[in-house]
């Protein structure tokens, strides 16, 4: 029984709508979807449209809005009805944009070749010369493949009279091939029996036959191809797609600083090395890609990468320079073009356009402007697009102004007055509303021809009325579904189940900034532990404040400085007069951003390395940092409340090392985080031993029990030796004994059997020093320390750990050059034992 | 017949506070053959040893040295040294150009007008580039001396002279960075910063010209001795005259080089061609030390004389007799 409503639907006459013919009465190819929409009720409706919404939501699939007051992203919005679209229109809708492809490649090869179409008067200088899309380092360059554009989005529009008209193209990284997917996973799963009887296309051949393209289009040399989709990184608008589409595709997600350029061959570093990159899928934008060449301010692209295309080495997708093609001004000449290069007419239109740049064309636009949509010219100008019959008074004024003085740098669109598509409202009275539409389509080069997704991105614009639809200000998307000629046979988008043979025992080719983060992740958590507790032996003494303390605070704060964790200043404590100024110094040791040992600055450098890892870690863990984010706030104004953070940081930082042993996946990655720890605290403990061997034979008794207090071994002490810390023990237990996990013993050991095994996996000779230092500190004898007046046994000790504290920089710098940015390091003229 | 011949010695070095652990350079020092000039010898020292090294040609027609450090290193310094030979230039007199108006509206875009490759080139140099802005400005500050039916090389000639007289060489006014528009609002800066400006004011009215980059021979002060490092890279304007070609023009010292100017290439703008440019991983905190000596050959064994410092012998040391035959 009919719920009415498709009756109760808006249908407007001057505009084209995609579901019905006339008030009430679906299209053809509608129908069956409109019936199924009318035998369920509302309440099945809103639980369809909840499962939308919710799928989104625990997909975690964002769109991230610049500038946005909520935060850095927000939930893709899916309506959770699809556009159809008839077979028939589509074998000309997907006919039309593989010529189109076709035609844009054919012009980047001839812009960045022989330039025919510009000496022959086909194409202004200034739409190419003029742009700063064209990039003549890339001039002459011939892509391995021949191929310039190998992943294509163009945007329709269809107007009142039913035809479709191209809005836009986009040649350089177009986005939306992984929202489409998305959509589709989402939406086929609201209508499973309608999805099925509508006999929709499905979309895995595309993305198939463009994996497929680029592997045999890849100069790979006989090697396995190794295809990388390139990301401007997690800020980025569309990254939840680089990174959807990266683990749909099975390529490695990287960063520009993830890939290396030697002798004109792409790398990729990993742990085990460099790997050739023949093929680079990239979502960003030419100018950012090499700094050496373009963007030299741009942090975000690969150095040396346009040596690595003129020498043909590696495939781009899409070639450097195709962006100089986004521009809506040249839509006037395609026909010209097309006719010259193809030798054939355009399949489909684009909308009218006149380029102000020709005088005639000039001439038109100022007089029709409340029928035109003026755009930038250069997509580089950042203009909005302007609807000239929204524009009044001094506005108006301005813009005719404005493309007087320019007028090459304008260009004047037909205003298309978009179709309308049914909309799901949650809130609205009307449940079914209208909206304008548009389409964007997507076709992916192969070495025989285009391909064209079976399927689109159907973007909505965000409100009745809006004529600009753009996801940056907030649209609404909608899965598209293309019907078939015939049945569809059964075959399924994702692998459903994973057999033996997907198993996966460890991650290869694990980046090496991942590696590199991890690393630093151990050595910052580590020394964030290490300063909250030489800083609280210090606060909590300071609190207690007696004659006897003060001696004992001056080999403290000593200690406290000679390991970073406080500034460098006279460490004199004694006088009262300075007592004041100490107490500041320590609380800016503990809150001070802009001190770099501190406490406040080690836990931001923990969050950066930890934020670029983030999916490695548990949500354990997350909480733990967060945790870590807040102890410091708000500042710490006075003693107490800073022991009462410190002692926040200490326990926080402890939970972290407990993850890190009994939380994480030991896979390689992991190695480099507990080696970052063993070294950190290798270097640490060296140093804080040091300043009590250091120190004249008084004083140094003086200084046992905050070393055993810094070195968290107190409670050992004591229970092994029930007395007063006297040097020999308290050297034993923080330096030699292997069983106590804050003595130096035990860092050698650890370190020493973690580079075995990574020696072992990843084919590296082992670094000599560390076995080498260990071999000392077993050969040390110990019996030196009982003679009355042992200054030479701590000389000796002192001089071994400064070798150690050495040795740890030295690993540091080895696994840097080798494992993260895969250079040499020169020999050093510091002599290591 | 009018030669010369010059040996220049450019010395660059970047001493970094860091370890560099890799680098990329691109080196765009060597002297271009020109129907009247020719680079006789030509040779690159660079210390450490780069791990790659390659030699290309870019868009313009310039000679790249594209380099890759692999290895640790502190200190980069790249000699450049060469043996340039030049004869005077038939200069065509400013009166024989045509009016500027034809050459902007030859230049101008006509739906299907052909255009011969020569004039294809030239359009490249009509639009903005990284350092040289297009506007009213600019094309009012030119306009005053492009009056109607003026043949363009006069034109440009009266252009040079007035930014020659009406602007102030000042080294310390401006740095590389420094946006053509502030030059023009300060009237102060140095020979690169007149090139942008100039070449600026003649895109503005549709004319074509691109940026030189290359040397200057100097003359020390009146009886003193030339020496060593004290001359610097210069630049200057080549505007497209069709069928004549390029004719160069130097606003800083408002004169059309003829023999004292060795061109090292050109670019639309300093960026294109900008003697070296690179991309660091390491490092921090390295302004460049530059050291550039031109001398003509006669004066050049009396110049290099001190054991300290001697000019590495270009082998075999190039003959004037010998390159003619």
């Amino acid at each position: 029984m009919p719920s009415g409503l498709i009756d109760a639907y808006p249908h407007s006459v001057d505009r084209y709508d995609e579901m019905l013919v006339a008030k009430g009465a679906p299209r053809p190819h509608w129908s069956a979807f409109a019936r199924r929409l009318e035998v369920l009720s509302e309440k099945a409706l809103e639980q369809r449209a909840a499962f939308v919404a919710d799928a989104i939501e625990s997909d975690g699939v964002t769109y991230n809005v610049y500038a946005d007051p909520k935060g850095n992203s927000r939930p893709w919005e899916i309506d959770m009805l699809p556009l159809i679209i008839s077979a028939d229109e589509w074998r000309d809708l997907s006919a039309a944009v593989a010529q189109r492809a076709r035609l844009l490649d054919a012009v980047l090869a001839d812009l960045y070749g022989p330039q025919n179409l510009v000496s022959e008067g086909l194409l202004p200088p200034a739409l190419v010369f003029g742009q700063r899309g064209f990039k003549w380092p890339c001039q002459g360059a011939v892509p391995p493949s021949g191929r310039f554009l190998h992943l294509y989005a163009v945007d329709l529009a269809r107007s009142p009279d039913g035809n479709w008209w191209v809005i836009a193209d986009r040649t350089q990284g177009p986005s939306g091939t992984g929202y489409a997917l998305q959509n589709r996973i989402v939406v086929s799963h609201a209508f499973p029996d309608a999805f099925r009887n509508l006999h929709v296309q499905k979309l895995v051949g595309f993305f198939r036959g463009f994996q497929e393209g680029m592997a045999r289009m890849a100069p790979t040399d006989g090697e396995a191809p190794l295809c990388v989709l390139l990301t401007p990184g997690p800020y980025n608008e569309t990254y939840f797609e680089h990174a959807f589409l990266a683990r749909y595709l099975g390529y490695p997600l990287v960063e520009g600083q993830d890939l290396t350029v030697r002798n004109d061959t792409v790398y990729l570093k990993t742990l085990r090395g460099l790997r050739r990159v023949h093929a680079v899928v990239r979502r960003l934008d030419d100018d950012f890609c090499d700094p050496l060449e373009l963007r030299a301010d741009s942090a975000l692209g690969v150095a040396g990468l346009l040596g690595a295309v003129r020498a043909s080495r590696v495939l781009m997708a899409n070639a450097l320079g195709s962006g100089v093609l986004e521009s809506a001004a040249l839509f006037g000449f395609l026909p010209g073009i097309s006719e010259r290069l193809l030798g054939e007419p355009m399949a489909m239109p684009s909308v009218a356009s006149w380029w102000c740049g020709e005088p005639p064309a000039l001439e038109h636009v100022l007089e029709n402007l409340d029928d035109l949509v003026i755009k930038p010219a250069f997509p580089s100008m950042r203009m909005e697009a302007v609807f000239g019959h929204q524009l009044k008074g001094e506005e108006r004024k301005q813009l005719i102004a404005s493309i007087k003085a320019q007028p090459h740098a304008y260009v004047a669109q037909e205003w298309v007055r978009l179709s309308q598509a049914p909309v799901w409202t949650r809130h609205a009275e009307r449940r079914l509303t209208s909206r304008s539409v548009g389409l964007r389509l997507f076709a992916a080069a192969t070495p025989d021809g285009y391909i064209v997704m079976p399927g689109a991105l159907t973007r909505v614009a965000p409100s009745a009325g809006i004529e600009v639809i753009s996801m940056q200000r907030g649209g609404l998307s909608k899965d598209t579904w293309v019907q078939a000629e015939g049945p569809i046979q059964r075959s399924t988008l994702i692998k459903e189940k994973l057999g033996v043979i997907d198993l996966l025992c460890t991650g290869t080719d694990i980046p090496s900034r991942v590696g590199e983060n991890l690393f630093w992740m151990g050595r910052h958590s580590e020394r964030c532990e290490a300063s909250a507790r030489i800083l609280r032996a210090a606060l909590t003494r300071i609190a207690g404040g007696t004659d006897e303390i003060d001696q004992e605070l001056s080999g403290l704060l000593l200690a406290a400085s000679r390991i970073g964790a406080l500034s460098d200043d006279e460490v004199d404590a004694s006088d009262d007069a300075e007592e004041h100024r100490l107490e500041n110094r320590l609380l800016s040791a503990v809150s001070d951003l802009g001190q770099p040992g501190s406490v406040a600055s080690n836990l931001r450098a923990l969050a950066i390395n930890a934020n670029h890892v983030r999916e490695r870690l548990s949500s354990d863990n997350w909480h733990v940092l967060n945790r870590l984010e807040t102890a410091l706030k708000p500042s710490p104004v006075t003693l107490d409340q800073a022991l009462g953070a410190l002692d926040q940081v200490m326990l926080n930082c402890i939970s972290l090392a407990g993850f890190a042993m009994d939380d994480m996946t030991r896979d390689e990655g992991w190695r480099f985080l507990i080696l970052g720890r063993r070294i950190e605290r290798l270097a640490g403990l060296s140093a804080l031993v040091s300043v009590v061997l250091q120190a004249s034979e008084p004083d140094r008794e003086r200084m046992l029990e905050w070393l055993l207090e810094a070195a968290n071994s107190i409670v050992t002490y004591r229970a092994r030796y029930r007395r007063t810390p006297e040097l020999l023990p308290v050297m034993h237990l923080v330096v030699f004994d292997t069983a106590n996990p804050h003595s130096i013993g035990f860092q050698v050991q650890s370190l020493k059997r973690y580079l075995a095994r990574s020696a072992q996996d990843l084919g590296h000779p082992m670094p000599p020093q560390i076995a080498g230092l260990e071999r000392r500190l077993g050969r040390f004898d110990l019996t030196a320390f009982e003679v009355e007046h042992c200054d030479l046994a701590c000389a000796r000790l002192a001089s071994l750990l400064s070798d150690a504290e050495e040795t740890a920089y030295v690993l540091s710098d080895d696994v840097h050059h080798r494992f993260f940015i895969h250079t040499v390091q020169q020999s050093r003229l510091r002599s290591v034992a | 017949m009018n030669k010369v011949r010059y040996h220049i010695r450019h010395d660059t070095t970047y001493r970094y506070d860091q370890p560099v652990g890799e680098s990329h350079q691109l080196l765009r020092l060597a002297p271009r053959d020109l129907p009247w000039q020719q680079c006789v010898a030509h040779r690159l020292e660079i210390t450490p040893e780069p791990t790659h090294s390659r030699d290309f040609v870019d868009s313009f027609g310039n000679t790249v040295r594209a380099l890759h450090f692999e290895a640790d290193h502190d200190l980069l310094s790249v000699r450049s040294e060469s043996w340039v030979e030049l004869q005077s230039r038939t200069l065509p007199p400013v009166e024989d150009s045509p009016p500027w108006e034809s050459v902007r509206d030859m230049l101008r875009y006509q739906a299907g007008r052909r255009m011969d490759p020569d004039t294809l080139f030239a359009t490249a140099f009509l639009f903005e580039s990284t350092d040289v802005r297009l506007k009213r400005d600019f094309a009012d500050y030119a306009g005053e001396r492009f009056t109607p039916g003026l043949p363009l090389l006069a034109a440009v000639e009266h252009l040079m002279q007035r930014i020659f007289e009406e602007f102030i060489f000042d080294p310390e006014a401006t740095e590389v960075s420094t946006p053509v528009t502030e030059v023009f609002a300060s009237k102060r800066g140095v020979c690169q910063d007149f090139a942008h400006l100039m070449i600026s004011c003649l895109r503005s009215l549709g004319i074509a010209a691109r940026y030189m980059s290359g040397y200057l021979l100097t003359r020390p002060p009146p009886g003193r001795p030339r020496l060593i490092g004290a001359d610097a890279t210069h630049a200057w304007v080549s505007v497209f005259v069709p069928g004549l070609g390029w004719a160069d023009f130097d606003p800083t010292n408002a004169v059309r080089p003829d023999l004292e100017h060795i061109t090292i290439g050109w670019g639309r703008d300093f960026s294109d061609i900008s003697p070296m440019r690179g991309v660091l991983l390491g490092g921090g905190g390295h302004e460049p030390e530059i050291a550039v000596t031109v001398v003509p050959e006669d004066e050049f064994a009396e110049l290099y004389t001190d054991a300290d410092q001697p000019a590495l012998a270009l082998d075999p040391v190039p003959d004037l007799r010998i390159s003619n035959g």
